[in-house]
């Protein structure tokens, strides 16, 4: 079927009321309205009605998306434009077929195998092939390849990717909650670190751990790009990886994992896999945010507070706000001892990654960052906090870039240095 | 289609990419928030006064019909090429020039988005009130030629209150300004009122300065629940008669509050036949001795609730019921017409009789909401246009309502306009001579009938 037809009655719901245009991070830097979420919608309208083509230009059209899901939230008519573009691209890659990169990409999501060897053979080559760059917060390179643009600063890759560390079953106390860990491809090759605070802050709490060998990646570069047969594959892969295992909880600590485990599987699957729809719509529920079930196990500081020593601010990952994850981590945040978190201008607002979206429209990428830079520079913390890898990545780029030395951290980073004292959770990828 | 040369042109007054014409920006730049749709042959981005001349111009020379538009957020279809031509998209004019905090002006451009100003002059302590339901999307430009309401008009008024002056590229391509940076001036024909609510048929607006009031210290939000919408409709009057005049008075009637309620179950009693919001503003110790007695006078109009709000995360749950109008609508029936008439305040409930009568007899459903404090109520007549019939029997509802607000003394439209959707009623208001005189202006600042053609005026 086509994949806009299967949403034409949402595509109907717009009542073109313009109040999206409010939200778009990408038209308040390039103010046309084909960009604006109202605009997107009318373009898929006017695909299925035949009044315009699924030509390159409609492509370049609906690839001006974050899928950060701001206007789905403030639409009072409640229209998914997040589902409306990913039909979009599918039935533009179906049409046109995929982009290189998209294909490449596909290609490598599939065969983990190579995937993981090619991490290992960049890690290992990366001193002949980036050049390093001398920065405050350590770990950046430049990355001058194709597609990514020369221009782009990226942390270099894991020596030992994450899920070849431990055994698959950490067990904990008797009674503890058993956690399944998905980590996630950018935790599991670039940083590592991130589930190496996960597993500490867990072991901390007895629980038993469960990292599923072979868990894949979430698909959602692939869904991205209209490759909905990648996507499938690695969701019902992942599915059966993570079910088995009978966990109280599944935890991602990678804002856009949870997103796609939330509303992606059961949204974009669960109606053209009727036969999986009810395990998609269990596996959604029982998907938490690491910051979301730390605090619901009550993990805490356990010396009382002192004179705070350091400001830090925390940026709201839209896979996150989206899903209402925006007091945990503050509150989490809020408790540390000898950390006080002050609030940025628009802690909200979208950092500009939008995963694939940076490597076709760096330039306005960069744009939108370079307020979320503003902002995190007014506030005067030298270390932002933030629940997404792929907002690191990005948040890092803006500020190396901005010649400021404020340092990246994830939630669990700081949780874990600040809680359990240990300055290095994991020396190995420093 | 446009002739090559003149798309040329175009490109040489404007820019390459600040001309678009394809058939995705064709799409995009058909419709507003009426979902009617015309799809223009070309977009035109100017940056300046100049480059709208240019274009006017150009488009006065050829009889190219020019549409202006800054958002497309319209109710009436004011910014729609209905014909085909170029429209003429203010938003890259989106600076604000100035904020004068000696003389309480700002200078700004059209395109600058109304909440934008209000947010850069309230960081001065300063306060631009009028408030469309847009205000964070729409642009000044397109509140000003609509001359847009908002909830906070009972106090304060609407937009036209606030226009001091404005710069204006006439349909022959001349720039002129009126106007100016002083509250008094009587030199000449007030054209800046003129210009005001003319919906981009006299002019395209380059530039414009309002006048700002000082930020209140407070605002105070409170709920009102009624048994019957002359206690809402009392109480609107015994407030105002006790020498209080809110910000805001805004009521959800029966129709509404059930439409809300049955699809939010936000627990409104069931014996609610009106709801009133009322919002106060000012200093704190005068606001809060305010809100007690409004509390004293509408205790004895058949008052089932009184919730005045402590937080502003209170004030926010008050306004829940009403912001919820909107998606509560969409379930009862998918197409909305959206009428804006007003009634004498005394009226209101005399007209939601009315209007229930004109619900019985098409049997169609009809929301009523809106601002109490002004008469202004916005009648939501809920229709399926994929059922044969509706239409036309929605058409006629529309009509009676009209008929029946005029009889009552009121008018047809408070904020949206007449634009295309309303064009065909306004002999109704409107006699032959009044018709007569507007349209000996337009054609005396647009000869050719090149700026915004077919709106306002039945063909």
């Amino acid at each position: 079927m086509d994949p806009l037809k299967r949403l034409e009655q949402e595509i109907k719901k717009c009542v073109k009321c313009g109040a999206c245009r409010a939200y778009c991070p990408v038209f308040s830097v390039t103010g046309r309205e084909p960009v604006s979420a109202r605009g997107k919608v009318a373009l898929a309208r006017a695909a299925l009605s035949g009044d315009i083509r699924l030509d390159a230009r409609t492509r370049s059209d609906m690839s001006k998306c974050l899928l950060c899901g701001k206007c789905v939230e403030k639409c009072a008519n409640e229209v998914p434009t997040d589902l409306i573009v990913l039909a979009a691209r599918e039935a533009l890659a179906r049409k046109q077929g995929k982009t290189l990169f998209h294909r490449m990409m596909g290609f490598l999501l599939r065969n983990r195998t190579l995937l993981t060897g090619g991490a290992s053979l960049v890690s290992l080559l990366t001193p002949l092939l980036f050049r390093r760059i001398p920065a405050s917060s350590g770990l950046r390179l430049r990355f001058p390849l194709p597609f990514v643009g020369g221009r782009r600063h990226v942390p270099k890759l894991a020596a030992k990717p994450f899920l070849a560390r431990h055994s698959e079953v950490i067990p904990g106390e008797p009674g503890k909650p058993r956690i399944v860990y998905f980590v996630g491809c950018m935790t599991n090759f670039i940083y590592p670190e991130i589930g190496e605070a996960a597993v500490a802050l867990l072991k901390s709490l007895g629980c038993t751990i469960i990292i599923p060998s072979d868990q894949q990646c979430c698909g959602f570069p692939a869904l991205s790009g209209g490759d909905m047969d990648t996507f499938r594959e690695l969701a019902e892969k992942n599915l059966s990886a993570l079910e088995s295992h009978a966990p109280d909880y599944i935890m991602t600590a990678c804002a856009s994992c949870g997103s796609a485990f939330h509303r992606m599987y059961p949204r974009v699957l669960g109606e053209r896999l009727p036969a999986l729809a009810e395990r998609f719509r269990a596996l959604a529920e029982k998907t938490v945010d690491a910051a979301e079930l730390l605090q619901k196990l009550g993990l805490h500081p356990r010396q009382p507070a002192g004179m705070p020593v350091q400001d830090i601010t925390y940026h709201d990952p839209c896979h996150l706000r989206s899903r209402g994850v925006v007091r945990q981590p503050r509150e989490l945040l809020r408790a540390l001892p000898d950390l006080c978190l002050v609030e940025m201008k628009d802690a909200d607002a979208c950092c500009g990654l939008g995963g694939t979206f940076t490597v076709h429209h760096y330039g306005t990428s960069l744009g939108i960052n370079a307020r979320k830079t503003a902002a995190i520079k007014a506030s005067g913390a030298q270390t932002v906090v933030t629940g997404c890898p792929g907002c690191m990545l990005q948040l890092s780029d803006g500020l190396h870039q901005a010649g400021s030395k404020a340092r990246v951290l994830h939630t669990l980073e700081i949780l874990a240095r600040s809680l359990l004292k240990k300055e290095h959770v994991d020396p190995s990828s420093h | 289609m446009l002739e090559a040369r003149i798309l040329a042109e175009l490109r040489k007054i404007a820019g390459n990419i600040n001309v678009a014409t394809e058939p995705q920006d064709l799409v995009c730049y058909s419709y507003d928030a009426t979902q009617m749709e015309y799809l223009p042959d070309a977009i035109v981005f100017p940056a300046n006064a100049t480059e709208v001349s240019a274009i006017l111009r150009l488009a006065n020379r050829e009889r190219l019909a020019v549409f202006p538009r800054g958002a497309g957020s319209g109710f009436s279809g004011g910014s729609l090429p209905k014909g085909g031509g170029i429209v003429l998209v203010t938003t890259r004019m989106n600076k604000i020039l100035s904020i004068d905090t000696d003389n309480l002006v700002a200078v700004v451009e059209p395109g600058v988005i109304t909440g934008d100003l209000q947010d850069a002059v309230e960081k001065e302590g300063l306060f631009y009130p009028p408030d469309p339901a847009s205000l964070r999307f729409s642009t000044l430009g397109g509140n000003v030629a609509e001359c847009a309401g908002g909830p906070r008009a009972v106090k304060y008024g609407v937009t036209k209150d606030f226009v001091l002056g404005l710069e204006v590229v006439l349909p022959t391509g001349d720039i002129i300004t009126t106007g100016g940076k002083t509250v008094k001036g009587v030199v000449g024909y007030d054209l800046t009122k003129l210009l005001c609510g003319s919906e981009g048929t006299l002019g395209i607006i380059t530039r414009i300065i309002v006048r700002l009031l000082p930020l209140p210290e407070t605002r105070k939000t409170m709920l009102a629940v009624f048994d019957s919408i002359e206690g809402a409709a009392a109480a609107v009057a015994t407030i105002i008669r006790g020498r209080i005049i809110p910000t805001t008075l805004e009521f959800m009637d029966h129709s509404a509050l059930k439409c809300v309620e049955s699809q939010f179950s936000l627990g409104i009693s069931a014996a609610a036949e009106a709801v009133l919001i009322i919002e106060l503003d000012g200093e704190r110790d005068v606001v809060e001795k305010q809100t007690a007695r409004i509390g004293q006078l509408i205790r004895p109009l058949g008052l089932i609730d009184f919730k005045p709000a402590a937080t502003a995360a209170e004030a926010e749950e008050l306004w829940k019921a009403r912001r919820l109008m909107s998606p509560a609508l969409k379930k009862v029936n998918p197409d909305k017409i959206n009428e804006d008439i007003v009634v004498p305040r005394s009226r209101v409930p005399d007209i939601i009789r009315r209007i229930e009568a004109i619900r019985e007899k098409y049997g169609i459903p009809i929301v009523n909401f809106g601002h109490a404090g002004d008469g202004n109520i916005h009648v939501n007549i809920m229709i399926d246009r994929s059922i044969p019939g509706e239409s036309d029997k929605a058409e006629e509802a529309v009509r009676e309502i009209f008929q029946a607000t005029l009889d009552m003394g009121g008018t047809m439209s408070g904020e949206h306009g007449v634009g295309l959707s309303k064009a065909p009623y306004i002999p109704l208001e409107l006699s032959p001579e009044q018709i007569a005189a507007m349209k000996a202006i337009k054609h005396a600042l647009d000869p050719n009938n090149i700026l915004n053609p077919g709106k306002i005026f039945p063909e």
